[in-house]
């Protein structure tokens, strides 16, 4: 396929448009970041009827800066008993395998790092990475909370993983590929397009809506137990576990812990966007197109703008789902991943596959 | 329960709270930015709440010196010094017009032990003892801590002290005199009786 990268347009096919295309999502994920710390302590206020912090900087809006440099002053602790090497690099792991999901996601159709094929494939190849980092950070602290914090991750992670990849086959199935980019370019036009509303087609489609509404959702759901946030953070624990498989860790450690949460919350955003609702396309289709006489520069900014509108919402509701819902207990967590979430999963790729072939 | 009516049941529950909580997110937010806002500032509803316990204030002309207070205390804050008044000096009443029997010398709270539990208040006879919603009286010295309410000079405090005592040792001197006299009555009354 092939890679039409506004970088290499500009700058040319060399080693520095590369490092260019890979520096620049990696701006994205640290200012987001900053926006993501400052919206949960916002909005997590608002929603408990406080304010919030108000003192540092008008209504509050440097606080991420001051919890960034907190972090950063912090002092180094490695506790005496602890497996040195694992302990340093697992909260490194969790992060790469955070960031490296980002290789594929496209933020425009004029940008995506990496153009391969099997972009949806690779995309829940590399979630499984985080993993390791976790039960590396749990096992290597030499502490019986971590350790429970982590096997629970990892007994999570794993079973609400098959969902999640039955909720992905059957988007497969429907877009007949498994590139990210030809799965947004088929859900292009005006928003009833998007595969929540039955992908692209006539009326026909109306068959397979209820089956691709409750895949979002499982594939929602699923998402909400892969990045360990409420109701699925037994890991964290926060009242059970003092705070789960990052107890041990302090500063910039720490900071990595919190940060790989924060960029795996929109990365399944931001999956869930271009899996069910269309992507970079904006929900007026072609509308917009026209304006400023069809610049590339335009359709960047436009693409990017509702790219990162939509996920953004999805990233306000797993902020909204955090404040309303408690916890899960393990084996309730268990039965809802394996006896609930997996045959309905199944039974609905079931049905879109058939209507896929039928069609 | 069945399968699929637990399952409805989940979903139309997180819904049902999720809709509570996008209405909170809209709604008043109750914190009071103090210092910026003063919670007794007549503003809306958040003014502090009139029956509310800060410092104390006890109404000297109303004191009786019975040291309720003092017995009610738990953490023994206040420390109350009375001499009896004596009778056929010039002893004003108190405030409500009821007779005095005590001068109450000193009266001390000593804020940085008080509890705020309120417990002098109802103990108080007289209703001198008060709660106010004053809150803001930090020191830089401990020892400003220690509220003096009598206002009585410490010669006005000397000269009750001497009239006092003064009184008690005449009463005394009456007493055992009344008991030799009320003694040897006794005895030559029981020398009369064994005389018969």
């Amino acid at each position: 396929m092939e890679n039409l990268n506004f970088v290499y347009n500009l700058i040319g096919q060399n080693w520095l448009a590369i490092l260019v295309i890979i520096v620049l999502p990696l701006v994205f994920v640290l200012l987001y970041a900053l926006l993501a710390i400052l919206g949960e302590l916002k909005f997590a206020s608002f929603f408990q009827d406080r304010l919030g912090p108000m003192r540092t900087g008008p209504w509050g809006i440097f606080q991420p800066i001051a919890e960034v440099v907190k972090l950063l002053q912090k002092e180094d602790i490695t506790p005496t008993a602890a497996n040195k090497m694992l302990y340093n690099l697992a909260p490194f792991l969790m992060f790469t395998g955070a960031y490296s999901a980002f290789a594929v996601i496209p933020f425009s159709q004029y940008y995506v790092p990496s153009g391969i094929n099997v972009g949806l494939f690779y995309i829940f190849a590399v979630g499984s990475v985080g993993v390791i980092g976790i039960v590396m950070g749990g096992w290597a602290s030499n502490n019986k909370y971590t350790i429970l914090g982590a096997m629970r991750a990892v007994a999570q992670i794993v079973s609400y993983e098959i969902p999640a990849g039955a909720a992905i086959l059957s988007i497969a199935a429907l877009s007949s590929s498994l590139s990210i980019q030809e799965i947004i370019i088929q859900q292009s036009g005006w928003f009833w397009n998007w595969n929540i509303f039955g992908g692209p087609g006539g009326f026909e489609k109306i068959w397979v809506i209820p089956f691709t509404a409750i895949l979002f959702v499982i594939y929602f759901i699923s998402s909400l137990a892969e990045t360990n946030r409420v109701p699925f953070d037994i890991p964290e624990g926060e009242s059970e576990l003092v705070a789960g498989y990052h107890t041990e860790y302090s500063g910039m450690k720490f900071a990595f812990f919190f940060f790989s949460e924060y960029a795996n919350m929109f990365i399944v955003s931001a999956i869930t966007v271009i899996l069910f609702f269309g992507g970079w396309n904006s929900p007026c289709g072609d509308l917009t197109n026209g304006w400023f006489g069809g610049a590339e520069w335009w359709i960047i900014l436009r693409d990017v703008f509702w790219f990162v509108m939509k996920s953004f919402f999805f990233v306000f509701v797993q902020i909204w789902l955090r404040w309303t819902l408690p916890r899960f207990r393990v084996d309730q967590l268990m039965e809802f991943g394996w006896k609930v979430l997996l045959p309905i999963s199944f039974i609905c790729f079931f049905f879109v596959a058939l209507w896929a072939m039928v069609r | 329960m069945g399968y699929f009516e637990k399952i409805w049941l989940g979903v139309k529950t997180v819904l049902i709270g999720m809709g509570i909580t996008l209405k909170h997110l809209f709604s008043h937010n109750v914190t009071i930015q103090y210092p910026n806002v003063h919670p007794t500032d007549k503003a809306g509803s958040d003014r502090m709440p009139d029956n509310a316990r800060n410092r104390l204030f006890m109404d000297y002309d109303l004191c009786s010196g019975c040291g309720g207070c003092v017995r009610a205390c738990p953490v023994d804050c206040i420390n109350l010094n009375t001499v009896k008044a004596v009778p056929d000096d010039d002893v004003p009443p108190l405030k409500d017009g009821a007779k005095r029997g005590l001068w109450v010398l000193d009266f001390e709270i000593d804020f940085s032990k008080c509890c705020f539990c309120g417990l002098c208040v109802p103990a108080c006879p007289t209703g001198a003892m008060k709660m106010t919603t004053e809150f803001e009286y930090s020191t830089l010295n401990k020892e400003d801590l220690v509220y003096k309410f009598s206002h009585l000079s410490k010669e006005f405090a000397e000269e009750k002290t001497k009239i006092y005592n003064k009184f008690a040792a005449e009463k005394k001197k009456k007493d055992a005199e009344a008991k030799k006299a009320k003694a040897a009555a006794a005895a030559k009354e029981k020398a009369m009786a064994a005389k018969v």
